[in-house]
């Protein structure tokens, strides 16, 4: 299987810092990942590719001690090793910054960097040493952070920053990034390859979980493919290329970008004027922002996240009152005296396809088919009669599922029993089922693998052509760049420009998202 | 992450908290066993005590009732992820509603119009008792926890001043009402089953437990069928979610508690117009806190409820029953073995069950074939 093996080493085990053979790993039924056979060399950047669902994740939380593996054996420095817990991790010099932090949001960056060596009962001393080391991580290594700012003030750049200093505080000599750049812009990207160079010059080894090929191809020295819980392929990253990976990855050959025909824009569906609003501590997080979106066409917004994207959502969605100004949504105005909820907004034909689909998206501990009318239970999707027609509801799922191939097809089974890309599925089709004229959409691929991507945006671009006005928030540039028409860019809570999307490239937009406007407008 | 396979429904539902049960049954029997008593005689005193002997499952199945209605007001809060711990607070003030019921109906009205009334006006005192906290917790985000135990004492206090005050029978030293008028009373077991000429034991069941079982059904009903029911189940899984959804959280959250409340309240019925015919005081008498037990250990479902309710039943009763039969056991016995289920079927619901998975799986697989 793994024909590299030992093309890269010169056969000795006690070169790699860090070795599996043939590691198992099975949840019931489910085998996610099989025989891994991994190798790697200390002070390289190794990326780990992959599909969601092709067991990445798993693999990483063994190596963390998250997960016990059923069978195999690993090597650190090519001593027999098994870890137990992430203390024992830990104290083998790996650390993990994981795809969904684990930070403590009220806490300061300081201490969230203590936690777990806090030094004695008194604070007092592990205090010092942590600010001391802080200062000298973040000179060493660029990644200055104050350790006195709440965590929930940070963007999502400074909290990774936070949960690499994190790792490193506690002495890992072998870091894991779970897909780090997921949340973050062009720039920041570059920044966080800026940072993990320096640590692999200081002799750091890395570990880089993605699925995206540019990043692999950017920064790693050597990369494997996982697709299915097994290892496809192990390559020097110099001696491949993002085709042969891609198709390692998925096991066929793949489309990446989705055919788009010309939008032919019509009545203006939404106009926003001067919208404005205050964060609960009364910071300004949208700044007199003005748009309309035409039916027809896809508006996309780009931005870092945390730059007012999620507050313009909720507002247009009817979750949020605006503090300022108002918006137009076909012939209806709202302005910040108006009652608004998102029951008056779903009646006027407003979808919303919300950012975080476990958090506002669907209810987890709910059955598919209650799901399927969340935000609906109260129109004729829950059967005419009085009480919930629990059939009428069934079919109406199956339906949807079949429809929108959700899988597995299966109506009573707990949202959170589906993948992520088929629990986005259930979202759209109940989103789109209504054939909404506005549709709001954030990240609808975040966390979706490959051929669901494919399938979302399909259907997007199927709603536009059929005239509906769909405003896109995503921080994934290429989804932006792929199915804008026209795109938004955000900072700051402001708008810096708005070009069409044939203009835009990720450079452009990447200066753009930093603040700097590149059109006539300064 | 990590994904145990689920325990089938039924061994879910039904296997694994008679498992549980049997393990604090188990603790408790070796309690006995160090008292020097035999814990295998303790347990057929219970149980005869709980059904067999006359009179007993009347005894039984009042405590019952009793626990139906603090059971099924603790599982309405569960259902929008609220804990409603003032059941014994709303039940007490819920006399109340049945004191004004029959002083402003009883002269005018036939009887049972009298008693429809009071049924109502029990559930509305208790629901406005709850109401408050409810309302408190959904605007201003004072935890209902917190509010219902304040809302306890202040319903005790308040029941104290009115039956030792203004309430209390005329020319009467204990603190107690006046007796209510004979049409509003239930007709007790006794009465009920004599009118159709069979004969049953004297004991204080009456027809509330109709009334009770009545209330598990609405529950049913209304968390599972009723979109009032969707929109508190939604509010109790996922807040934002439900935001998002166009659901009037805190809206969600004064009704459910207003409901809670309103079961809750019922609890009066089955003492003031079933057993005692007058408020006395205390006469809830710590049934609104073993409710909590009772949803717990029923799942917040109306079976579970109704099954739970009738062990805690059978726990009171036959408790008191060992208290009589066995020097060196008092009727503490009972809130040991109560303490022994909470723990077990609350605390340490899920403990035998990956034991019990893997039993399953190897004995249900075993036909098919062997790894």
């Amino acid at each position: 299987m793994s024909k590299m093996t030992q093309e890269t080493s010169g056969g000795n085990a006690a070169c790699y810092i860090l070795e599996l053979q043939k590691v198992c790993k099975s949840f019931g039924l489910v085998q996610a990942n099989k025989n891994i056979d991994l190798q790697i060399q200390p002070g390289t950047i190794h990326g780990i590719i992959g599909e969601n669902g092709a067991g990445k994740s798993t693999l990483m939380n063994i190596l963390y001690g998250l997960h016990r593996a059923d069978s195999g054996r690993m090597f650190i420095d090519g001593a027999p090793t098994r870890i137990k817990s992430s203390a024992d991790a830990l104290s083998l010099g790996i650390g993990m910054v994981h795809q969904h932090f684990m930070l403590i949001p009220r806490f300061t960056v300081l201490e969230n960097v203590m936690l777990g060596s806090e030094g004695g009962a008194l604070l007092k001393l592990g205090r010092a040493a942590t600010i001391a080391k802080l200062k000298e991580l973040g000179q060493t290594f660029d990644m200055e952070v104050d350790p006195d700012l709440l965590v929930s003030d940070l963007n999502v750049g400074m909290r990774q920053r936070v949960e690499i200093l994190k790792a490193l505080k506690g002495g890992a000599k072998i870091l894991i990034l779970d897909e780090p750049t997921g949340v973050l812009t062009p720039q920041e990207a570059t920044q966080l390859f800026d940072i993990l160079n320096k640590l692999r010059a200081n002799g750091v080894t890395i570990l880089l979980i993605t699925h995206k090929l540019a990043e692999i191809m950017a920064i790693t020295d050597n990369v494997s493919i996982m697709r299915g819980g097994e290892m496809v392929g192990h390559r020097k990253t110099s001696e491949t290329n993002p085709q042969e990976l891609a198709e390692l990855m998925v096991g066929r050959k793949v489309l990446l970008n989705v055919e788009k025909p010309e939008a032919k824009p019509m009545d203006v569906a939404l106009t926003v004027n001067n919208l404005g609003c205050f964060s609960s501590r009364g910071h300004k997080i949208l700044d007199n922002l003005s748009f309309e979106v035409r039916a027809g066409e896809i508006l996309g917004i780009a931005g870092v996240s945390g730059n007012g994207q999620t507050p313009l959502m909720e507002i247009l969605s009817g979750m949020r009152k605006p503090d300022e100004g108002s918006f137009e949504i076909l012939g209806k105005k709202i302005t910040p005296e108006n009652e608004v909820t998102p029951n008056i907004m779903r009646e006027n034909f407003i979808g919303h396809i919300p950012e975080d689909r476990h958090k506002h998206g669907l209810i987890l501990s709910f059955e598919a088919y209650e799901n399927m009318v969340l935000g609906f239970h109260n129109s004729n999707l829950t059967g005419t009669k009085k009480t919930l027609d629990r059939n009428y509801m069934l079919e109406h799922c199956n339906a949807r599922m079949e429809e929108y191939d959700i899988r597995p097809r299966n109506s009573k089974l707990l949202a959170s029993s589906f993948s992520g890309g088929n629990q986005q599925k259930i979202v759209v089709a109940r989103e789109l089922y209504k054939n909404p004229k506005l549709l709001i959409v954030g990240e609808p691929t975040r966390g979706v693998d490959v051929g669901a991507i494919e399938f979302i945006h399909k259907q997007l671009i199927a709603l536009r052509d059929r005239g509906c006005a769909i405003i896109l928030v995503s921080v994934e540039l290429d989804e932006i760049l792929g199915l804008s028409d026209r795109i938004l860019v955000m900072n700051k809570g402001q708008e810096v420009e708005t070009i069409p999307g044939e203009d835009a490239n990720a450079q452009k937009l990447g200066l753009m998202m930093a603040g700097i406007s590149q059109g006539a407008k300064n | 992450m990590s994904v145990r396979k689920p325990l089938p429904r039924w061994a879910d539902l039904i296997l694994l908290p008679f498992i549980n049960l049997c393990a604090a049954f188990f603790v408790c029997g070796i309690v006995v066993w160090i008292i020097g008593e035999n814990p295998w005689n303790a347990l057929i005193v219970m149980i005869k005590g709980a059904f067999i002997y006359p009179g007993s499952l009347g005894y039984t199945l009042y405590y019952t009732t009793n626990f139906i209605f603090t059971g099924l007001a603790v599982a309405t809060a569960f259902h929008a992820n609220l804990f409603n711990i003032g059941g014994e607070g709303q039940a007490y003030v819920g006399s109340l509603g049945i004191l004004l019921a029959t002083a402003l109906f009883a002269p005018y009205l036939p009887g049972i119009f009298v008693i429809l009334l009071c049924i109502v006006c029990s559930a509305l005192m208790g629901a406005a008792w709850a109401l408050i906290p409810g309302y408190l917790q959904a605007k201003r985000g004072s935890h209902v926890v917190i509010t219902t135990i304040m809302f306890n004492f202040l319903a005790s206090a308040l029941m104290v001043w009115l039956l030792a005050g203004p309430l209390i029978q005329i020319g009467q030293q204990s603190p107690q009402s006046d007796l209510i008028p004979k049409n509003a009373h239930l007709p007790s077991a006794e009465t009920f089953f004599g009118w159709f000429g069979i004969d049953v034991a004297s004991s204080p069941l009456n027809l509330s437990f109709m009334v009770a079982l009545i209330a598990l059904f609405v529950f049913w009903v209304l968390i599972w069928k009723t979109r009032l029911g969707y929109e508190i189940r939604a509010v109790g899984k996922n807040q934002d979610a439900a935001n998002y959804a166009g659901i009037n959280v805190s809206r969600t959250i004064i009704i459910t508690m207003t409901i809670s409340g309103a079961f809750a309240g019922l609890l009066a019925i089955n003492e003031v117009m079933g057993v005692q015919h007058r408020a006395i005081l205390n006469f809830t008498a710590g049934y609104g806190f073993t409710g909590i037990a009772v949803a717990l250990m029923g799942r917040n479902h109306p079976i579970g409820i109704f099954f739970a309710s009738l062990l805690f039943g059978a726990l009171f009763q036959g408790g008191a029953e060992l208290d009589f039969e066995f020097k060196s056991i008092t009727r503490d016995m009972v809130l040991l073995i109560q303490g022994m289920i909470i723990l077990f079927s609350g605390a340490l619901a899920y403990m035998f069950n990956p034991a019990l998975s893997r039993i399953l799986t190897r004995v249900l697989k075993g036909g098919e074939h062997d790894d």
